[in-house]
């Protein structure tokens, strides 16, 4: 749902990072805050336990440039990837206007990956939303590790639908930027169709 | 579902929030009023918050409502309207107009609790009215399909590549 002010002409959109527990939805927005333009990028917001575990969300604003004389922005967050954290994970998807699913490529990561992209679906559902209508992209990380599977199975599990996707590595950035770029493509084409569609 | 309705802004209605917003912040006599949505975009500010990073206590704030609103469900509570936190100098007092927007309240010991509650009560009745009637001319636009005017309709290729060059 995105914020659409015509007095200060500037229009807000919200996009989501979702994945199981460790899989690199803070280092995404670590790595964007790092590489990014201060003059372009607000404060990143971590609210985390002392051992950096997201307990809350993270948070990043950044304003990409002008549209039509509309200031865009884009609202990044990040949900708590450990399961026990279900009831804060509902709440920051509220008004979400693009998902990013961030899949954590190692073998043994395979079940969890699962998890939490059906535990996406439901409590998207729960907010009224359509995984399938959302703008949505997916990112198998850690490509950089020995025991990755191969992307075509993860395609296989994860992206029956076919929508964009992107090899990354969080830690270097590989990739970090595509994903996000595709991702604030989709949700800008999305608001060309029309407003609350 | 309404609430997944597009907040869409007009220079008219800005102006009536930025009013009341103000009046408020006189009335009370308060540091700060900020207008907050529910997904955490600041809508309107008064006072002095020039030192302050407004996009962040925007996103934080909308985090508190939520939070909160999520123990209310769990102790069978429709939602807790208003917060109040209190801190040596400067105190914060958060509330509910209607059903998307958060009114934030800044003050110090120049004002006083019973003051600020009382002012915000009246500023969130005439806040609602002003919210509703945003909605409703949404709601209107949606079903007579005014997407098609808005500037973002023209919304080219090229526009959404130069934004990342």
């Amino acid at each position: 749902m995105s914020f659409i002010n015509y007095a200060s002409r500037e229009i807000n959109c919200k996009i989501v990072y979702y994945g199981p527990g460790l899989c690199g939805k803070t280092t995404n927005l670590q790595y964007i805050y790092a590489k990014t333009n201060p003059d372009i990028r607000g404060k990143m917001i971590s609210l985390a336990t002392e051992t950096e575990r997201t307990l809350f969300f993270d948070f990043l604003p950044l304003a990409l440039g002008n549209i039509r004389g509309f200031k865009v922005r884009f609202h990044l967050y990040t949900v708590p990837g450990q399961v026990f954290y279900d009831a804060s994970r509902k709440l920051i998807l509220k008004g979400v206007d693009g998902v990013i699913f961030v899949a954590d490529s190692q073998v043994e990561r395979l079940d969890a990956n699962g998890e939490s992209l059906d535990n996406l679906r439901l409590n998207l559902q729960e907010q009224g939303y359509d995984l399938d209508k959302l703008p949505y992209v997916i990112q198998y990380n850690k490509r950089d590790l020995p025991n990755v599977a191969p992307v075509e199975e993860l395609r296989t599990l994860m992206n029956e639908k076919g929508v964009p996707d992107f090899e990354c590595c969080a830690t270097t950035g590989q990739g970090v930027f595509d994903t996000l770029k595709a991702t604030a493509r989709l949700v800008l084409i999305e608001l060309r169709k029309g407003q609350g569609g | 579902m309404t609430t997944n309705i597009d907040m869409v802004l007009y220079e008219e209605e800005f102006k009536e929030i930025q009013q009341e917003a103000e009046r408020l912040r006189r009335d009370a006599n308060c540091k700060v009023v900020f207008l907050v949505d529910k997904n955490g975009q600041l809508i309107a500010s008064a006072g002095e918050d020039k030192d302050i990073d407004t996009t962040s206590l925007a996103s934080l704030t909308a985090g508190n409502i939520a939070a909160t609103g999520g123990l209310a469900k769990l102790l069978g509570e429709k939602e807790f309207s208003i917060l109040f936190h209190e801190g040596e100098k400067d105190h914060l007092h958060i509330s509910l107009v209607g059903d998307r927007i958060i009114l934030v309240v800044i003050f110090d010991n120049r004002t006083s609790l019973g003051l600020v509650r009382l002012r915000v009560k009246r500023s969130s009745e005439n806040l609602t009215g002003i919210f509703e009637a945003i909605n409703n001319k949404a709601t209107a636009g949606e079903a007579s399909s005014d997407a098609a005017q808005s500037p973002f309709a023209e919304i080219t290729e090229d526009d959404i590549d130069n934004l990342f060059r």
